[in-house]
């Protein structure tokens, strides 16, 4: 059994009116209460409801999860919340766009380890490449982390989309 | 058109849709935006306007007339200072959870971004301090909005819901709906679920040292709620405390009752609280002025928690059993399947149990050294509850510990005669709260028992009380000290009084003359029957200041960071602590 003190990770899948300043609600949830935000996505996915949809990956204490599920629930525009990490097996993925300036053996390595990684080169200069990575978090960190040494220079993720296996919608 | 004369104004559709939601007074304070609003307000009679005299007081006054109604308070200010002014009313409100729906001018929505003059973001300023909010973008939208936010204002976990209205909007023209047309999402959790509520009540029915712990969410839910909330309590014949919102949803004079517990609550309801084998929390929410230090909190009792806000159950204390829903159908239902299944209480445990707390009883833990040469606030209290209960009195307070001595020396038979700033603890409250009492109970004796440092927050509203004929008392423990403060400057640091006695005070008699009220004054113990009696004879407003013992302290009291059995029971304990032992989590004044 865990300890109630244990920290645990959480993706939290929420579905809010897509209207002005829901998002500011969310994120003044989170600091105004001091809870953790690692990775937060949004964007509308059912235009004729009017619906986004908000993914993110929060931390804390079982109590702590259990009080930032509840306080989502308060918020009025808000109309739905899951625990993806208790509710069931899910699957989720990020994306990270990561800009590699070098040559010689760096710029050969670094295409090397995009492949294993099935990255794709989605620009390319003289001296840099950008390269497109999609994965679980874990895979993203331990790509970019194999890039510092070849000459990484800047990177843009989008954060996790998450969705839970199984034919049963949120 | 013929299209065009069905439409109306944004100020006529606000206010068509204010007398649709049954709004009969509105707390307000002109200013530019609004003035169209206030140009149709002039042009009608079935909205009453109160003109207060600062906007903070518009929002306690809502509060006021909220709690001792159940209806909803309605507030309407201008845009930038006006809405500003409302913040801390708007605080206070939701963390006591009192419904309103505040009103506020803006800036015409092409200027909106733009620092225009009287502008402020006031949706984003009002997002951590509202239930809900909204920024109504054109006419058609604002009957639909001025519904919802009465819907959410009142259902679930009541709290201030602010209406942000531009100028454009209030000036421009667009469809109205009727209540009936509004459709919406938010539609919280009422009935409890049945299987909850049956093993709630079979714990209820097993437990041998039992206490029911109510709260204000008893008050919230309403009379009905405080009526079965007695009824289950008398029949199982256990224990009952109140927290200092929940005051009045159990009668004080029941002998089931122990009083209040907490920081300030009796010596009985704590230790109750802290040997019971089960506690019965129902509409309150384990603040830390209740728990004490959360590790030694209740250590042997199971708990039962029931709360309409799901975000209320396991927040401090973890609790074994829950149910989700308003408390007036849980008691309900409770009581129904008590009787159904011809529960009993533990008879024999039972006896032994309250043999105990009449044991803790015994203590008379409010009991204080009377004194017949200079005022004990305590003995003010009882003697203006003893002359006034009669006339069954509204009473409101400001902060301190004037406060806390009326919660334990007046006496609450009803719910909704007791209306005190509890979470946020806001000096300043008691007068406008007061004030919205007595707009919606005309003929009834209010009272805001208050310190001489509160009232100076908010006493401008003088001037609204005889403006508007509404003659609330001012009853205050003049003590010549911010009395809180300096009890915890006398008890935790050193005895050093750092800023806590004013040098300068007003003479609140000459003060009362010059706001046209009356002034009374009493510095002698034999002097207190006669200005109370005096207080009520007269038809005005009334300020009574009572000369009080400066150096009196409020007990009993647990020390911050100690525990419901550690707690002092008067001045011959002696006790000073160190700051900083903050463990537990309770926080001064
Ligand atoms: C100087 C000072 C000293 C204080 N000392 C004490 C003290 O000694 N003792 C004390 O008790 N307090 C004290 N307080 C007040 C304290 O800070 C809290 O405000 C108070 O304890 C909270 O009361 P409550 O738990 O009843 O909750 P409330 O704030 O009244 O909350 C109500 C609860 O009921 C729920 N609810 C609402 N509506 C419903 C419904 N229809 N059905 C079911 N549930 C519902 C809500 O979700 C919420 O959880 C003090 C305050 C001050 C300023
Ligand atoms: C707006 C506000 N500012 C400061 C405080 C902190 N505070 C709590 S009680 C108190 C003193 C109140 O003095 P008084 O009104 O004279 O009441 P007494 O304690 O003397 O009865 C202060 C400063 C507060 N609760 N509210
Ligand atoms: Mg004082």
């Amino acid at each position: 059994m865990s300890n109630e003190q244990d920290i645990e990770r959480h993706t939290i899948a929420v579905l809010v009116a897509n209207e002005a300043g829901v998002l500011a609600r969310v994120i003044g949830l989170f600091s105004g209460r001091g809870y953790n935000i690692e990775s937060l996505t949004v964007a509308e996915t059912d235009t004729k409801e009017n619906l986004s949809r908000i993914t993110i990956v929060t931390s804390g204490t079982k109590m702590i999860v259990e009080q930032i599920k509840n306080q989502l629930r308060r918020l009025v525009p808000i109309y739905k919340v899951a625990d993806l990490t208790t509710d069931g097996p899910h699957v989720s993925r990020e994306l990270a766009l990561v800009k590699v300036a070098s040559s010689g053996e760096k710029r050969v390595e670094s295409l090397r380890i995009a492949d294993i990684f099935r990255a794709n080169v989605i620009d390319s200069t003289n001296e840099s490449f950008v390269f497109e990575v999609v994965g679980a978090t874990e895979k993203v960190d331990a790509f970019i982390k194999l890039m510092e040494p070849l000459g990484l220079v800047d990177v843009s993720r989008t954060g996790v989309a998450a969705i839970a296996r199984g034919a049963n919608p949120l | 058109m013929a299209q065009h004369d069905a439409q109306m104004t944004g100020a006529e559709i606000l206010l068509k849709a204010l007398v649709d939601q049954g709004v009969e007074v509105i707390f307000g304070y002109p200013g530019g935006v609004v003035l169209p609003i206030y140009d149709e307000l002039f042009k009608q009679n079935r909205l009453r306007h109160i003109l207060v005299r600062h906007e903070q007081a518009a929002v306690h006054a809502a509060e006021g007339y909220a709690r001792s109604t159940g209806r909803v308070g309605c507030v309407l200010v201008t845009s930038g200072p006006g809405a500003t002014n409302t913040i801390t009313g708007l605080t206070d409100a939701l963390m006591d959870s009192v419904p309103l729906v505040c009103i506020t001018g803006q800036v015409p929505t092409h200027l909106i971004g733009n620092d225009a003059f009287q502008e402020a973001d006031i949706v984003g300023i009002t997002r951590p301090c509202t239930k809900h909010n909204y920024l109504v973008k054109k006419p058609d939208d604002l009957a639909r909005t001025v519904h919802e936010a009465f819907h959410v204002a009142k259902s679930g976990r009541p709290g201030p819901v602010v209406i942000d209205l531009p100028k454009d909007v209030i000036t421009g023209r667009g469809e109205y709906q009727p209540p009936s047309r509004m459709k919406t999402k938010y539609k919280p959790q009422v009935k409890g679920d049945l299987k909850a509520i049956e093993k709630a009540v079979e714990m209820i029915a097993a437990a041998k040292k039992p206490i029911f712990y109510v709260g204000g969410g008893v008050v919230n839910s309403g009379v009905a709620a405080c009526q079965l909330l007695t009824q289950l309590v008398r029949m199982t014949g256990y224990p009952c405390t109140q927290t200092l919102m929940g005051l009045g949803a159990f009668p004080a004079s029941d002998p089931l009752s122990v009083g209040m517990l907490g920081m300030h609550g009796t010596y009985e309801a704590n230790l109750a609280m802290h040997g019971a084998d089960l506690i019965i929390n129902v509409g309150a929410r384990f603040d830390d002025r209740i728990t004490g230090r959360l590790k030694d909190f209740a250590p042997n009792a199971k708990k039962i928690h029931i709360d309409i806000d799901p975000s209320s159950i396991n927040k401090n204390v973890m609790v074994d059993h829950a149910v989700v829903g308003d408390c007036a159908h849980i008691l309900e239902d409770m009581i129904k399947v008590w009787k159904a299944k011809q529960c009993r209480p533990h008879e024999k445990a039972l006896k032994e149990w309250w043999a105990i707390i009449d044991g803790w009883r015994g203590r008379n833990c409010l009991h204080y050294e009377n004194s017949n040469k200079i005022i004990k606030p305590q003995y003010a209290i009882q003697r203006l509850y003893e002359l006034t209960k009669y006339k069954n009195p509204y009473i409101t307070t400001e902060v301190g510990q004037h406060q806390m001595w009326a919660a334990q020396h007046f006496k609450f038979e009803q719910p909704c005669h007791w209306m005190t700033s509890g979470g946020l603890g806001t000096m300043g409250y008691g007068l406008p709260a007061a004030m919205g009492v007595q707009v919606a109970h005309p003929n009834a004796l209010v009272i805001d028992i208050a310190g001489e440092s509160s009232i100076q927050m908010n006493i401008q509203e003088m001037a609204t009380l005889c403006q508007h004929r509404l003659p609330v008392k001012v009853f205050i423990l003049n003590n010549q000290y911010m009395g809180m403060v300096r009890q915890w400057q006398e008890l935790i640091h050193g005895g050093r009084y750092a800023e806590s006695h004013m040098e300068h005070h007003p003479d609140f008699v000459k003060l009362a003359d010059a706001f046209g009220a009356v002034g009374l004054r009493a510095t002698k113990p034999g002097e207190v029957d006669d200005v109370i009696k005096e207080m009520i004879s007269v038809d005005r407003p009334v300020i009574v200041d009572v000369r009080t013992d400066a150096s009196e302290n409020c007990f009993p009291m647990i020390m911050p960071g100690m525990a419901h059995n550690e707690m002092v029971l008067g001045p011959e304990e002696n006790v000073k602590v160190e700051p900083g032992s903050d463990e537990g989590g309770m926080v001064l004044v």
